[in-house]
């Protein structure tokens, strides 16, 4: 039991942890090193209790892409946004869009949910408690169905395969 | 410094502060609670990444090292503004905050 105790219960989660510190620091010098590590061994020991059953990516390269893809829409939607905003005189369609998730796990639900709110125009403000819909304001909703058809298409089925 | 780089720096600081200027006009203009909720996510996350971004460009090409915590910033920003929204969201719900006349479907609270 020492070993799964003390040991290195995340051991992705630690490099990352090290690596961060040290950019972070400005430079690697003999102490952020000894701090990183400390760190990186500490910080998974303390928070392992708060991730159930082990979350893991199985496609590193195509979860990248989703990356890329969330960035390009942030900009294409931010723009539309800012052009709703800024129209004088126009009060945009405001909407409480109840959407059914397919995805079950959790890791899995709060990406989509974070991926919603960074996009412009809508944000996931909660979920049910059998985490089977996800409460999202539309800032500007043309058609429910579309919305909802358009999330499904471009994140949530990346997201199946990305987790599955 | 190229021209090049200086123009591509001086384009991301123009745009990231007309972004941001575009979220605090909303901040100000929208309706409901809800509709201002809108207006943070999106400066935060093209305004303050293309601004952060320049900052690297600048950095880079001054210094000639790596800059690396510009994006950090950049990472850690987008990985919580989307919880503040959402606890935002969450709290205004439990309070039964008033929602726009003409919002379309109703929020929950459970």
């Amino acid at each position: 039991m020492i070993k799964g105790r003390f040991g290195l219960p995340m051991p992705i989660l630690s490099l990352a942890l090290f690596l961060v510190w040290q950019a972070l620091n400005d430079g690697v010098t003999g102490g952020s090193v000894v701090m990183g590590l400390l760190l990186a061994w500490l910080l998974p020991l303390a928070t392992r209790n708060f991730w159930p059953d082990r979350p893991g990516i199985k496609h590193p390269l195509r979860f990248s892409f989703y990356v890329v893809r969330v960035v390009f829409d942030i900009i294409v939607a931010s723009a539309e946004v800012a052009l709703i905003v800024m129209i004088p005189g126009r009060q945009p369609k405001t909407a409480f869009v109840s959407f059914p998730l397919e995805l079950e796990h959790p890791l899995a639900i709060s990406t989509l949910a974070s991926t919603i709110s960074l996009t412009p125009g809508t944000v996931s403000a909660d979920i049910s408690d059998d985490n089977t819909l996800l409460l999202i304001h539309v800032l500007d909703l043309d058609d429910e169905a579309k919305l909802i058809e358009t999330i499904k298409r471009r994140y949530e089925r990346p997201l199946r395969e990305i987790f599955s | 410094m190229n021209p090049i780089l200086e123009a591509v720096i001086a384009v991301l600081m123009v745009s990231g502060g007309a972004f941001t200027l575009a979220g605090a006009i909303g901040l100000a203009r929208l309706q409901d609670f809800y509709s201002r909720l809108h207006a943070p996510t999106k400066a935060t996350t093209v305004g303050v990444g293309s601004i952060t971004l320049s900052s690297m460009i600048y950095f880079m090409a001054t210094t000639g090292a790596l800059a690396l915590n510009e994006g950090l910033i950049m990472v850690f920003l987008f990985l919580t503004a989307p919880i503040s929204a959402n606890m935002l969201a969450k709290a205004a719900m439990h309070l039964r905050v008033q929602q726009a006349e003409n919002t379309k479907g109703q929020a929950w609270d459970q």
